[in-house]
């Protein structure tokens, strides 16, 4: 027998409204910015209250504050998840999830074909710590599996990768992942909740880089976790940060303190008090500007990359284009099964005449910006292999689908005929 | 910490301190498909605050382990043993929603045992709706999303949670979605069918608290403000939250639970 459930609000309405009540204190309706480290404890009882966690609230903006509270709540509200931790940015985020995670001795099996920052962190930096990391082909399920070992407490993957927009097969790695309980964190800046919602398809953590479309207008650096809520630590065993006592709290037992939300507890009273890459609440006042109009901005990106991509795929100084929405792409399939209203504004291509013609195309540019960033209301451009993963060595770039020639776009709101306009004119200098 | 109850392991929280069975005892018993983690914030007050603590988790729910009981009676019935079990002589129970029906039976025929009750989100009777009971039958993903929107006050996702970064209605939606096939059939069944004697209720003399949400979508708020006229001499406090006050008015529920539990 078929049955239905309640409505709930449809996403336009919570990327306006959700984890937000006017301003108790003001009436205010737009979102006041609680531009303070502290917060007064009525008296010395509720004080040791919430430290102690007997009773909610917010003592000192590291750990918490009202701006970023909605911030928080909005993206977990349009996520599907049990909640949210905003940080200073999305690399934070990352590495927030990891440390949460493990400690020495941990391993990670992510995709190669990540954000040359991601990359960074797992290749070089983590290594020092203990964390090591085998990279695999986004799209080879049988090397994630082989790359497995008992030692591995998390599965990465960009949902879809930059610059090479290789689409993650979210429910496939969601059912290795269980096999092994072990969670599947993705990366779902490319994507935003507006064109895939990662927890329902299979993954148990999200994390944002709100730099890019969240805030959407390429003004603050911000980064968002969001716990799905639905691993069971306790099953899986693996995971002693979260099931046993941990000295730092007075013997706190995450899990049992708080069963669909333990790994959001340990991430704020270890992982915002002790590393403290929290975010300000005026970055979380302005992503939350942003996010406003996020499905809206959504629909304009998406539509303009359709546009771009057709122009550039037709254009015989292109060798290739990288993008979901041509049928010889290889994950064009699996892009219109899990993103049936697109799935990224983002859009890589190859130039005939390699790093030089490269060079002189994005010189000849004059509406894209030639900066590093993705997700702007500007369109952007940028040549990866001599930026963002400039720290990649040449099999390394190829794993991640870049070569020497690869051009990467950040499709913005502008007019899309004003932007063809722009390339067409650059690609002819190109070939001069 | 774990007690045998009944011959099987039973799981209760103690709010994170030693369990010391010569401190003043309360049992917290959750509602239907959830677990002990809806008393987070009051469970681990009370522990640090002079009280012996045992938040439950009901036979069949969380990490409790044993048959589920199909009857509010039964599961009154495993809440006396456990007190016994716990080596309490007599423990106060406060009972949330399903919860709170097995409280207040308790408190009907173990009296004996219980020093207070308080009873919150609560309503006697108890019906649950037929779309409700047919979802958790088949157990249906609606049934769980009903228990989650109608758990909460209307459109709780568009407004702002007392516990930072929290989404009341995703976490409390995972939380359901936890409880194994059958479990949530089988405690509305249990929430639909009990009848207690009105004279037995009219009866109890015990001190009483009932604690009722304005913008209940489960309970009705005024068979909450009806049960405490039928208890004799009960409290009655209002709440301006819905069915989930221990998340949704966190702060104002524990100050009704301190204040008649002190």
């Amino acid at each position: 027998m078929a049955h239905s459930g309640p409505k709930t609000p449809h996403s336009d309405t919570l990327a306006v409204h959700a984890g937000q009540s006017p301003d108790p204190a003001t009436g205010a309706r737009a979102v006041p910015i609680y531009q303070t480290a502290s917060f007064v404890f009525p008296d010395t009882d509720t004080a040791a209250s919430l430290f102690n966690m007997e009773t909610p609230g917010h003592v000192y903006s590291r750990i918490s504050n009202p701006t970023v509270s909605v911030f928080e709540e909005r993206i977990a509200a349009l996520e599907g998840g049990a909640g949210a931790i905003a940080t200073a940015s999305g690399q934070a985020a990352l590495h927030l999830a990891v440390v949460t995670l493990m400690g020495q001795g941990g391993h990670i099996v992510a995709s190669a074909s990540l954000y040359g920052g991601s990359h960074n962190l797992f290749a070089y930096t983590l290594p020092r710590f203990g964390i090591t990391t085998t990279f695999v082909s986004s799209r080879d399920l049988a090397a994630w599996k082989r790359a497995v070992t008992p030692q591995t407490r998390l599965l990465f993957g960009e949902t879809v990768g930059n610059p090479s927009v290789d689409v993650l097969d979210i429910p496939a790695l969601s059912g290795l992942a269980q096999e092994h309980a072990i969670p599947l964190l993705v990366d779902a800046t490319v994507s935003t909740p507006c064109l895939g919602r990662p927890l329902e398809q299979g993954a148990h953590l999200v994390m944002h880089s709100a730099t890019k479309f969240l805030s959407g207008h390429g003004v603050v650096i911000g980064g968002v976790l969001v716990d799905g809520g639905r691993f069971d630590w306790v099953r899986s065993g693996k995971y002693p940060t979260l099931t046993e006592p941990y000295e730092g709290f007075h013997g706190m037992v995450f899990a049992e303190e708080s069963t669909a939300a333990a790994f959001l507890l340990r991430a704020r009273r270890e992982g915002l008090r002790d590393f403290g890459a929290c975010m300000a609440p005026m970055t979380a006042f302005q992503i939350l500007q942003g996010i406003e109009t996020l499905p809206l901005r959504m629909e304009r990106h998406i539509a303009n990359t359709g546009k771009v991509v057709a122009f550039l795929a037709a254009q015989p100084m292109v060798e290739r284009v990288h993008h979901p929405d041509l049928a010889t792409h290889p994950d064009h399939a699996l892009a219109k099964r899990d993103y049936p209203k697109g799935c990224s504004a983002i859009l890589a291509f190859e130039l005939k005449g390699g790093r030089d013609a490269g060079r002189k195309f994005i010189e000849a540019l004059t509406l894209f910006s030639h900066l590093a960033n993705i997700g702007d209301a500007k369109s952007l451009v940028i040549h990866p292999a001599s930026t963002t993963h400039f720290r990649m060595d040449d099999a390394a770039l190829a794993a991640a689908g870049i070569s020497p020639g690869t051009v990467r776009l950040s499709i913005g709101l502008e007019h899309a005929d004003d932007l063809i306009e722009d390339l067409a004119r650059a690609l002819r200098a190109s070939q001069r | 910490m774990q007690f045998i109850v009944q011959g099987y392991p039973a799981y209760a929280y103690t709010g994170a301190k030693a369990f010391d069975p010569t401190l003043p005892a309360i049992v917290f018993v959750h509602g239907a498909a959830l677990d002990h983690s809806v008393w987070q914030w009051q469970s681990r007050y009370f522990a640090h605050h002079g009280h012996a603590v045992l938040a439950v988790d009901l036979p069949g729910h969380g990490r409790s382990p044993g048959a589920l009981r199909t009857t509010i009676e039964a599961l009154a019935d495993w809440i006396a043993a456990l007190i016994d079990a716990a080596g309490l002589q007599r423990a106060s129970v406060v009972g949330h929603s399903m919860g709170s029906l097995v409280a207040l039976d308790t408190a009907l025929r173990h009296g004996d045992r219980l020093a207070r009750l308080a009873l919150i989100g609560a309503s006697i009777p108890m019906p649950v709706g037929e779309a409700f009971l047919a979802a958790a039958r088949d157990n249906s993903p609606a049934g769980i999303e009903m228990e989650t929107v109608w758990g909460h006050a209307r459109q709780s996702l568009l407004i702002g949670s007392h516990v930072p970064g929290l989404s009341l209605l995703g976490a409390s939606r995972q939380l359901n979605a936890r409880a194994k096939p059958g479990v949530q059939y089988a405690d509305l069944a249990a929430c639909n069918a009990y009848r207690p004697a009105a004279e037995a209720v009219r009866a109890l003399r015990m001190p009483t608290l009932v604690v009722a949400g304005k913008r209940d979508q489960m309970a009705q708020f005024k068979a909450g403000q009806a049960l405490a006229g039928e208890i004799p001499g009960a409290e009655f406090v209002a709440l301006d939250a819905g069915h989930s006050m221990m998340s949704e008015a966190p702060r104002e529920t524990l100050d009704a639970l301190r204040r008649f539990l002190r």
